[in-house]
């Protein structure tokens, strides 16, 4: 149980120096590193599925960042604070501090499923029945694309709306047009 | 935008082929196994940006050209829906495993196995790969165009100052 305290305290020092750097590149590789951390944790908490989803996103996700961050000139970021801004987000962060410890009590211990003290549960009955009822023996596969299946289907269909949006604006026409305004 | 050194493009043309291999076994196995059509594909998709970083983006334009790219995102789509309204069709209701209710059972812990799940699983690799690869093609193509547009707003505030 202390791996994930120390994950946990590893992950929130990552954050908040992804937040207060000035250097872009290394306020890039502090997301990366929470990003690194919250895999570990999936694996301490016997979620591989979610774990290799995770590092593999992540792996991509920093390199497309690192391409995109140090090939610009502005890798520094200059500039003091609103002493209005700071007030306000301090406030907003006690308000969600308070309810955060009224929601806190109320859940069960790190790593304990809350299904799992109930009877009668979904998931219950996926981890029961799911193999003669679908024939997969990944359990996470067999809900996400027999149970759950319609859920996929959003997914995938967002992805493919995004990739339409993005190859639309991006083409060539549009690329053009972006160069030559008054054409 | 020519690619790295030598070193780097013989490695990354070796390891290339072992992150897809891995990317397809992900792919096929996700029904035993953790993984599945998403990783899959996102480690596929991470293959071609190895190549993308080790060669330039001309080189993966010309290995995986975009039209062919599209079309695949589109048939991984089309296949998707194409099961779900076959499970309409055959078994009575959209998205129903009618392939292990009626046909084709299989044996648990067997590759042929889950009826329409691993069928799903390619389905949804092929299309997250082809869609991701998009995506970072499309964020290297924009890179490069703002890039260009910055050094013509350049060169066109520096003659104006001239003149």
């Amino acid at each position: 149980m202390a791996i994930f305290y120390i994950l946990l305290v590893f992950m929130i020092i990552a954050a908040i120096i992804a937040v207060e750097t000035k250097n872009l590149l290394g306020s890039v590789i502090c997301v990366g590193a929470i990003g690194f951390g919250g895999s570990l944790m999936f694996l301490f908490l016997r979620a591989p599925d979610i774990a290799i989803t995770q590092i593999v996103v992540e792996v991509l996700g920093l390199i497309i960042l690192i391409r995109a961050t140090i090939s610009r000139d502005l890798t520094f970021i200059s500039g003091d604070r609103e002493f209005f801004g700071t007030v306000v987000s301090i406030v907003i962060i006690l308000v969600i501090f308070v309810a955060g410890i009224r929601v806190f009590d109320a859940l069960p211990a790190f790593g304990e499923p809350v299904f799992a003290r109930l009877t009668g549960t979904a998931s219950e009955t996926y981890v029961r029945r799911g193999l003669q009822d679908t024939g997969a023996t990944n359990l996470v596969t067999s809900v996400y694309l027999d149970y759950r299946a319609y859920d996929t289907l959003g997914e995938a269909t967002v992805l493919f709306t995004a990739i339409i949006g993005a190859m639309v604006i991006l083409r060539d026409k549009s690329r053009k047009l972006l160069e030559e305004p008054d054409a | 935008m020519k690619g790295m050194t030598v070193i780097v493009k013989t490695v990354s043309s070796w390891v290339k082929v072992l992150i897809f291999l891995f990317g397809i076994y992900i792919i096929l196995f996700g029904h035993l196994s953790p993984g599945g059509g998403f990783a899959g594909g996102v480690i596929l998709a991470s293959s071609y940006v190895l190549l993308m970083l080790a060669f330039g983006r001309e080189f993966v334009e010309k290995n995986l050209p975009l039209p062919i790219a599209s079309r695949l995102d589109c048939l991984g789509a089309f296949l998707f829906a194409l099961i779900a309204i076959l499970g309409l069709v055959v078994g009575g209701s959209f998205f129903v495993n009618f392939l292990y209710q009626k046909y084709l059972p299989g044996e648990p812990f067997n590759l042929v196995s889950g009826g329409t799940i691993p069928l799903s699983n390619l389905a949804i690799g092929l299309k997250v790969g082809a869609s991701l690869f998009l995506v970072i093609f499309a964020l290297s193509m924009f890179r490069y165009d703002s890039e260009s547009l910055a050094n013509k707003r350049l060169s066109d505030r520096t003659g104006e100052s001239k003149e």
